[in-house]
């Protein structure tokens, strides 16, 4: 699984992308939230507040409950504020 | 059609192109968004527009195709420029051609409002005192949810 961080998220997390293969349990976007805030402790302050997070798999916006799988694109970013 | 590029644009022959040897179109709004240098003691001398190349497109492919459905459109165009850019470049175009010009207008403000809250790009601002990601705002979100209504004669088109 390929992720993506955007913006303050790729400070925080101090990656920009990286290649992860989550335990087979992972199986929703909070899922996968809850087990990234586990891998250290830039990713547990990008992940501190979820409110301020929105999530893409597949380059499409997914909420908590939507399905991740192995292959997929997450994107990890703050809300949009171009325009 | 829809751009994101790093370069300025022609603002004069993007519209005359636009509607160029369509005579059905009576009407062409355009909406012009610039870098704008803040106040206070934290003054804007540049800001930096990140955005996630794939998606990006895509999310300005959908809200085109939206304004499509919901007004009698003869042409569209979104160009959205990513990269630094100092108070006074242009950021974003929206220009929108149709017969007339309620049209036109409606679906250029609709387009705004849904590409400020939809389309992934970030603005990294430099001030003075350092650089900072600017926040997303409510009334944003605000002028975005105004368009959820859907018109009379609008389709539905599920959209998200």
């Amino acid at each position: 699984m390929k992720l993506l961080y955007f913006a303050w998220l790729k400070a925080k997390t101090g990656v920009a992308e990286e290649e992860v293969t989550p335990p087979p349990e992972v199986a929703t976007v909070a899922d996968l939230l809850a087990w990234l805030a586990t891998r250290g402790p830039g990713h547990a302050a990008a992940l501190a507040d979820l409110s301020a997070l929105r999530v893409a798999v597949n380059q499409e916006y997914a909420r908590p409950a939507d399905a991740v799988r192995p292959g997929d694109e997450v994107a990890l970013f703050p809300p949009v504020t171009g325009g | 059609m829809i751009r994101v590029q790093r370069e300025d644009f022609d603002v004069g022959a993007e519209v005359a192109a636009l509607s160029g040897g369509n005579h059905a179109v009576g009407a062409v709004a355009v909406f012009i968004g610039l870098v704008r240098e803040m106040g206070g003691d934290a003054a804007t001398s540049a800001m930096t527009l990140e955005h996630y190349p794939g998606m990006t497109e895509r999310q300005l492919r959908r809200i085109e195709a939206e304004a499509q459905s919901r007004w009698p459109l003869q042409a569209c165009l979104i160009i959205h420029r990513f990269g630094r850019l100092e108070p006074g470049e242009r950021i974003v175009l929206v220009a929108t051609a149709s017969a007339h010009r309620q049209a036109a207008f409606e679906a250029c403000e609709f387009l705004v409002d849904w590409l400020k809250t939809k389309a992934p790009f970030w603005k990294l601002e430099e001030t003075a005192t350092g650089a900072q990601w600017v926040e997303a705002r409510g009334s944003d979100d605000q002028a975005a949810a105004r368009w959820h209504t859907p018109k009379q004669t609008a389709k539905t088109d599920a959209a998200e």
